[in-house]
């Protein structure tokens, strides 16, 4: 020991260097501009708005099987197989088709529609009362899930990006729960947020099949008590003053939110605010197809409902056959107009979802945390420091420098990693000095223990540190994990003093072992053999 | 300066104490926890809407209340937000139950209390400082985060002193440890604060705290039976407290100092976090003396009793 001291004072002014950039990056516009580039302050801190919303994937999964309810009808007519009704019976299951009624000549044709390669992501199997079900496969269920929510946070932050906020965080959140989390610094007013993510949720098109009713016993009793399996009643928004009315509409959409392919809002020859929206090539055939066989001149003539958030905006009778083009006419104000066509453009969202979270801190709240965070702290290590000094004499200044240390390298550590200092942050910063100084204090204790012992200075020294050591590393360990397994089951503040703890603790270890160590082998290298150490 | 150059009490000798004063503390917390406050979770972990207001001038409790009244917000909680420090301030949380937010309307309480406002007060007079809206599937998987957070760090700090120690050592820390928790959540219950997100992190900080107590007596006990084998484990233990007692002091005192700072400057966002601490660093400093210490003693007698062995597992050698 106390050989390679000079290797080790550069090795120390190296790290202390580099974690000093870590903090201050290349400076620029000034060091408190700079330190604010380089060290990001959570929303509790800087003040902005937090939200937590679940998307409901069962809604995709749903729709999903109700296309392929619809395909697979009209498969089983080419094949010949007359008379068997495909449905979905029970709602909790959306991810089962269950085929009844085949009529038993067709069977084997019916089942070489059923696991033929167009529904292979279903497991098929015979039910109890000899129906047929179609079950779509785990993996299906889980791809589709998967998609559905990395959709939805695509199709959130483009909106997100179109109100211009600044460094938005949108990503998956929880343990696999369908959650994204929303983090929008300097944005205190959630509820337009809200509306922006959500209230155009899903927009799509259907045939209605019957309507307006004024209630759903009406529409059941015009219907023979049943609503036809193929069909849904929706209600009208019932806003603007207009009667809530009911319509039956086909389950199956003709289009829907992803088949937008661009939206703008304009106005109507009448000067209303309108909505014009082109197709995707693809669903612009489809569309032509069914809007040509129904139009009023046709044999079967249609109208269409406009359907956002499961509220019927808006009905009309098929005039013409549309290609990829068409218009949105309903109630709607220009302000609503433009959020809507803002909407479509950026694509719809898979699935509805809904809010389960909403933290908002307004700034000056932030910024009073902030000063009483750091006043706190700053208080509490200068007393710290001073109570060092006087208790330890000259051993004190190891301490004191070793503390400040400390700081430089878990600021540093957070530069670097660019990880959110949050006011439970703050917090853990105060905790890691509270645990800094007890490494010293373990050191200092077994040293003087030592001298008391009536060991020599730099045999204490040596001693000191090496009983210490096994203590300071068994106790670093134990916090660290506890702080690793708050990182993995906390989530926002928590994580945040999660990984401060953890950083302030692997820079504890770095100081107290190593710094400390070679601050009193170069006081013990300049002083004479048998001269007292000051501790 | 020195504060305890040579102590030499004798700590397990005053066991009755300490257990009686832990049982009554821990029994105290519990019937609360029961009977009284029960546990006062947070918005974070019941759901439900709370708003911090933030008025130009001392707002009347009593006039708030009417105009939640009037707006037809009947079981609003609202509370003058008090600073440790005793800043006067001007702010208060309206706190809505539970059924305000469901995962349907998840913004209808908040709305309510936002137009209250506006219909008896002037827009100017008031910002809405902070809106914390909780669904209950939310605060129910936050509830359950919590606590498997809180098992799991136990089970990790067990694991990790089975292997560094024996598994008695382990044991024994995670019974302080529990300890503690137990005594500070009663703490919670009984001055009825509320438990919230960040007050979690406080108490597994605090569970961190006490177990790095507990291990500087306990490696000081290792050290110490490897040295010594025919002193009797009664007077280890008490040598090693004794050895260690400065450096406990020293330490618990400069950390409670730091988060007495904390509590007293820290702001009202921060009181219960540190709230907790304090608590957490004297009873977590207590319990490493008062219950881990005394449970390693008391398995040797119970060991003695039936005859298995005479002597503690020294514990895997300290590497020294």
């Amino acid at each position: 020991m106390g050989k390679n001291l000079a290797g080790k004072s550069a090795f120390i002014v190296a790290v202390l260097v580099i974690f000093c950039f870590g903090i201050v990056g290349i400076p620029h516009g000034g060091l408190t501009q700079s330190i604010k580039d380089r060290i990001h302050l959570g929303l509790d801190l800087k003040g902005g708005t937090h939200l937590v919303l679940e998307v409901h994937v069962a809604e995709a999964i749903g729709s999903a099987t109700d296309r392929d309810v619809a395909r697979l009808e009209a498969d089983l007519q080419k094949a010949g197989v007359v008379g068997a009704i495909v449905g979905k019976t029970d709602p909790s299951r959306p991810q089962t088709i269950i085929v009844s009624g085949i009529p038993a000549a067709k069977l084997s044709d019916a089942r070489s529609v059923l696991q033929g390669n167009d529904y292979s992501t279903y497991d098929v199997a015979t039910t109890a009362d000899g129906n047929s079900a179609l079950t779509m496969k785990v993996g299906a269920v889980r791809d589709l899930e998967t998609r559905t929510l990395d959709t939805s946070i695509e199709t959130i932050r483009e909106r997100i990006d179109k109100l211009g906020v600044s460094e938005p965080v949108i990503q998956k959140y929880g343990l696999g729960e369908n959650q994204i989390l929303v983090e929008l610094p300097g944005v205190d007013d959630p509820a337009r947020v809200e509306e922006i993510i959500q209230s155009t949720a899903k927009l799509s098109i259907h045939a209605v099949t019957g309507g307006p009713y004024e209630s759903d016993q009406a529409a059941m009793q015009a219907n023979g008590g049943v609503i036809p399996p193929d069909s849904m009643l929706v209600h009208g928004t019932g806003s603007a003053g207009a009667p809530d009315q009911i319509w039956l509409l086909k389950r199956v959409s003709e289009v829907e939110g992803t088949d937008f392919r661009d939206a703008q809002p304009g106005q109507d020859q009448n000067g209303r605010p309108n909505i014009r929206f082109n197709l995707t090539t693809e669903a612009g055939d489809r569309f032509y197809k069914y809007t040509e066989a129904h139009t009023a001149s046709s044999a079967t003539p249609g109208s269409m409902a406009i359907v956002l958030d499961n509220k019927v905006r808006e009905v009309a009778g098929i005039q013409s056959a549309i290609r990829d083009s068409g218009e949105i006419t309903g109630a709607f104000t220009q302000q609503q107009a433009n959020d809507l066509s803002l909407m479509l453009r950026t694509g719809a969202l898979p699935a509805s979802i809904s809010y389960l979270e909403t933290r908002t801190v307004g700034p000056s709240l932030g910024a009073a945390s902030i000063h009483q965070g750091v006043v706190a702290a700053i208080a509490g290590m200068l007393a710290v420091m001073i109570f060092m000094l006087i208790y330890y004499r000259g051993a004190g200044i190891n301490a004191d420098l070793a503390l400040m240390l400390n700081l430089i390298i878990l600021l540093g550590f957070m530069g670097f990693t660019g990880s959110t200092l949050t006011l439970p942050g703050i917090a853990g910063v105060i905790l890691t000095i509270g645990m800094g100084v007890d490494s010293n204090v373990l050191i200092f204790e077994r040293i003087r223990e030592e001298l008391r012992a009536g060991k020599t200075a730099s045999a204490a020294v040596e001693q000191g540190f090496k009983h210490a050591l096994v203590t300071i590393i068994d106790t670093h360990v134990t916090t660290i994990v506890s702080a690793l397994i708050l990182f993995l089951f906390g989530s926002g503040p928590v994580r945040g003093f999660a990984v401060t703890l953890a950083f302030g603790l692997f820079a504890n270890l770095f100081t107290a072992v190593l710094v400390s160590r070679v601050i009193f082998d170069t006081i013990l290298q300049k002083k004479e053999r048998g001269a007292a150490l000051s501790i | 300066m020195e504060l305890f150059r040579t102590t030499n009490i004798d700590w397990l000798g005053k066991k009755w104490y300490f257990l009686g004063f832990s049982l009554i503390f821990s029994v105290l917390g519990v019937l609360s926890m029961l009977f009284w406050h029960h546990i006062p979770l947070g918005v974070d972990f019941k759901g439900g809407t709370q708003v911090r207001v933030a008025f130009d001038q001392t707002p009347n409790e009593d006039h708030i209340r009417q105009a939640m009244d009037r707006a037809g917000v009947h079981d609003a909680r609202i509370q003058r937000v008090s600073d440790p420090s005793g800043h006067a301030a001007n702010k208060v949380i309206i706190a809505l139950p539970e059924s305000t937010a469901t995962d349907q309307s998840h913004d209808a309480g908040r709305q309510s209390v936002e137009s209250a406002l506006s219909a008896n007060y002037h827009d100017s007079a008031f910002t809405v400082e902070q809106v914390e809206i909780v669904g209950p599937t939310a605060g129910k998987q936050l509830q359950k985060q919590a606590w498997l957070a809180t098992l799991y760090s136990l089970i990790g700090m067990l694991i990790y002193l089975w292997f560094r120690f024996e598994l008695i050592y382990g044991v024994a820390a995670v019974v302080a440890v529990f300890h503690d928790t137990l005594i500070t959540v009663g703490a919670f219950s009984l001055t009825n604060q509320e438990i919230t997100l960040t007050v979690i992190a406080a108490i597994l900080t605090l569970i961190g705290y006490s177990m790095n107590d507990t291990i500087v007596v306990f490696d000081r006990i290792r050290e110490n039976l490897a040295l010594s084998r025919r002193e009797s484990l009664h007077d280890v233990v008490n040598r090693s407290i004794n050895q260690t007692l400065s450096r406990t002091v020293i330490s618990s005192g400069l950390t409670f100092l730091t988060v007495l700072s904390l509590y007293l400057f820290g702001g009202e966002v921060l009181h219960g976090f540190s709230f907790a601490l304090v608590v957490g660093i004297l009873i977590g400093t207590y319990s490493s003396i008062a219950v881990a210490a005394p449970m390693l003693v008391a398995y040797q007698d119970w060991r003695v009793s039936k005859g298995k062995s005479v002597t503690l597992p020294a514990g895997k050698r300290a590497k020294v």
